[in-house]
């Protein structure tokens, strides 16, 4: 289609075949030139864990305007925390990112305590904090294989997939779920960690490092993948905090703030010394970089927490039928895809009169219409990608 | 847990229109607080000093601050959440609807005797309310890393509040959202269409009258043993009826004992 090799500076002999080249070509632009398009991106799209659907209007391979349609997986979980209590919604909210399911019951349960005055004991503290930094482990593991997917590496998909199973593994030993642990009780946890865990974690997390390793070399380290994600999606800080997006997303726009360090004190956090990464480009390149230092990090956090790991009960001493005062509560959590918080509203019942659950990828998936206008269709893909979101989490 | 005690106006009030909460004093509703969180007096502040009396009532929810606004307050109060309390992330617009549920432990949902049975009058939470619906909002700041959520009453006839999304963009989505559960309108939005649910869906689900058609459609699982033997002489009335007698009978109270494990191992 391109019309650059006319023949302006050819030679005189070459004079003819150019014309008609040039006739060709200009005949296929009439062919092909419908203005604008309408495409529908999914609702099934490798790039979207769930199924998100996409209406973006093209002209030619540039998007103008994108529209994303969510609710396929709407099921509605803040009706049903109404009518359930908060012993049973453990069970619904591990379904809202089911990547990271560990982490979406710490801050309800927070919630519920804070209500009830009550508060985990050290042992139960740290183990939730080494089972929500496991969650991002395999969260972001998963990531770093399956984002070399979407520009078009099979390979570290694969690696993805093999070595988050060894985490999955280290969840499902403790809780005995892989997806769904609901290991969380309202004042402290179910049980303590099994015989010979520890030791099998500190092995687990030498792999992840390894692991880290590979996927710098194989997928951040190769030029195809710097082409495809380098400069495309850019997010401003400050449009991305007024939109929303938070997590790893936002720290890769440069701005410098982790729930973990800077929110209000929660579960082993204070007592841990780590680095919260941003970087300045905010782009796929950047979110990427950013989540692959945060694995890392989120290992050496592991193994400090299985070093300072204290002797104790794992449950407080909590009333059989649990009924929580009246009052509100906001609990608001660094989870792997960014910022998850419950406001629970009590009337001093056995469940909760009203949950509004704020999940991460709801406000990180709201600045696609912003993001895609002006791209390529290609690009959306890996845009896509490197947002990581999961549709549990946006549909709720 | 409500802090009764009338947020304190701008000393220099205008008295334009006596605002809803008459006490115009100079300071000293926090010092009737035990201990006011040094944050929360900064941010009163710098909110009293950019809109005067818009502030209705405020109180410290286990640490976090709500601040109930006046409904024409709430169009200007975003530009002011995101300039004079440098609140850049929105986290989220959300409502509210305070009308107690119209059951009773179940005994009107099909024989749903599994939710936790809530007080029939209606109480309003932190701050206060004027009626049933609220709108309430979360702003935090990745700066000065503090938050503040804000409340607005909407009228239950006309629910009407203004929009946020010129301020912040992301409360687009939240608009919509709160539009199609609550039927809150927000003025200003600029297309208000529904966002999880099918186009033309009527109804507001997260309305307390609005009941959970699951349970209306199917009985709640856990009932399903408890069906009325073949002998039993009520094949004639509805089995829903049925087996929500046998169980209100069999369970008068939704108290059932949960999983928690009193003491520590």
């Amino acid at each position: 289609m391109s019309t650059t090799e006319m023949p302006t500076g050819a030679p005189d002999f070459d004079l003819e075949r150019g014309a008609m080249r040039h006739l060709a070509d200009a005949q296929i632009n009439v062919e092909l030139d419908t203005g604008d398009m309408i495409l529908n991106l999914g609702p099934q799209h490798p790039a979207t864990h769930g199924t998100l659907r996409l209406v973006v209007r093209l002209d030619g391979e540039r998007v103008l305007a994108a529209d994303p349609v969510i609710g396929y997986m709407h099921r509605g979980y803040e009706k049903l925390t109404e009518f359930r209590t908060y012993p049973q919604i453990t069970t619904l909210i591990n379904r809202i990112d089911w990547l990271s399911s560990f982490a979406n019951e710490v801050p309800f349960v927070h919630a519920a305590e804070q209500l009830m005055g009550i508060e985990a004991p050290p042992r139960a503290q740290y183990i939730r904090t080494i089972l929500t930094e496991l969650s991002r482990i395999s969260t972001f593991i998963l990531f770093l294989g399956e984002m070399g997917l979407q520009v078009g590496a099979l390979t570290p998909a694969f690696y993805g997939f093999r070595d988050r199973e060894h985490v999955l593994n280290l969840i499902e030993g403790v809780t005995g779920g892989r997806f769904h642990p609901n290991f969380n009780r309202i004042g402290g946890l179910k049980d303590d960690l099994p015989w010979g865990w520890v030791s099998e974690t500190r092995s687990v997390m030498k792999l992840m490092l390894d692991s880290c390793d590979q996927f710098e070399d194989l997928v951040a380290g190769n030029e195809i993948f710097h082409k495809r994600t380098k400069g495309i999606g850019v997010i401003p800080g400050e449009i991305g905090a007024a939109y929303g997006v938070s997590g790893s997303n936002l720290r890769a726009s440069g701005v410098d703030w982790d729930l973990r360090r800077d929110g209000r004190p929660y579960l082993a956090y204070p007592d841990l010394d780590f680095k919260v990464w941003t970087h300045t480009d905010g782009d796929s390149f950047a979110r990427y970089w950013v989540r692959l230092q945060e694995t890392r990090e989120s290992v050496r956090m592991v193994l400090q927490l299985l070093d300072g790991l204290p002797a104790g009960p794992v449950m407080a001493k909590v009333p059989r039928i649990i009924k929580v005062p009246e009052g509100e509560s906001w609990v608001e959590v660094e989870n792997p895809l960014g910022q998850m918080g419950y406001y629970v509203i009590s009337k001093g019942a056995t469940g909760p009169f009203r949950v509004k659950i704020r999940s991460a990828s709801f406000s990180n998936v709201s600045i696609l219409p912003w993001l895609l206008r002006g791209v390529y269709v290609p690009d959306v893909v890996t845009i896509l990608a490197s947002l990581y979101f999961i549709l549990g989490d946006i549909d709720r | 847990m409500p802090d009764d005690a009338p947020e304190p106006t701008d000393a220099a009030a205008e008295a334009s229109d006596a605002p809803a909460a008459a006490e115009v004093s100079d300071a000293p509703a926090d010092a009737a607080e035990p201990e006011p969180d040094p944050v929360h007096v900064e941010l009163l502040a710098r909110l009293n000093r950019a809109l005067p009396d818009a502030v209705i009532e405020h109180a410290d929810a286990l640490g976090e601050l709500v601040v109930r606004v006046r409904n024409d307050a709430w169009g200007p109060l975003a530009a002011v959440c995101r300039s004079d309390l440098e609140c850049d992330f929105l986290s989220f617009v959300a409502g509210i609807d305070w009308s107690p549920a119209p059951k009773e432990g179940g005994d009107d949902a099909s024989g749903d005797t599994s939710s936790p049975v809530q007080p029939t009058e209606m109480t309003f939470g932190a701050a206060g309310s004027a009626g049933r619906f609220q709108v309430f909002a979360h702003v935090q700041s990745t700066l000065r890393h503090w938050g503040v959520t804000f409340k607005v009453d909407v009228d239950e006839a006309q629910p009407l509040v203004a929009s946020w999304v010129s301020v912040y963009p992301g409360a687009d989505w939240h608009e919509r959202e709160t539009w199609e559960m609550y039927g809150v309108r927000f003025d200003g939005h600029p297309s208000l269409r529904q966002l999880y649910l099918p186009a033309g869906f009527e109804g507001h689900p997260l309305r307390k009258d609005f009941p959970l058609l699951a349970r209306v459609v199917k009985p709640w699982p856990g009932l399903v043993d408890v069906e009325p033997m073949p002998e039993e002489p009520s094949a004639d009335e509805p089995v829903a009826a049925a087996i929500g007698a046998s169980a209100s009978e069999a369970e008068p109270s939704s108290e059932r004992p949960m999983e928690s494990e009193g003491g520590g191992e």
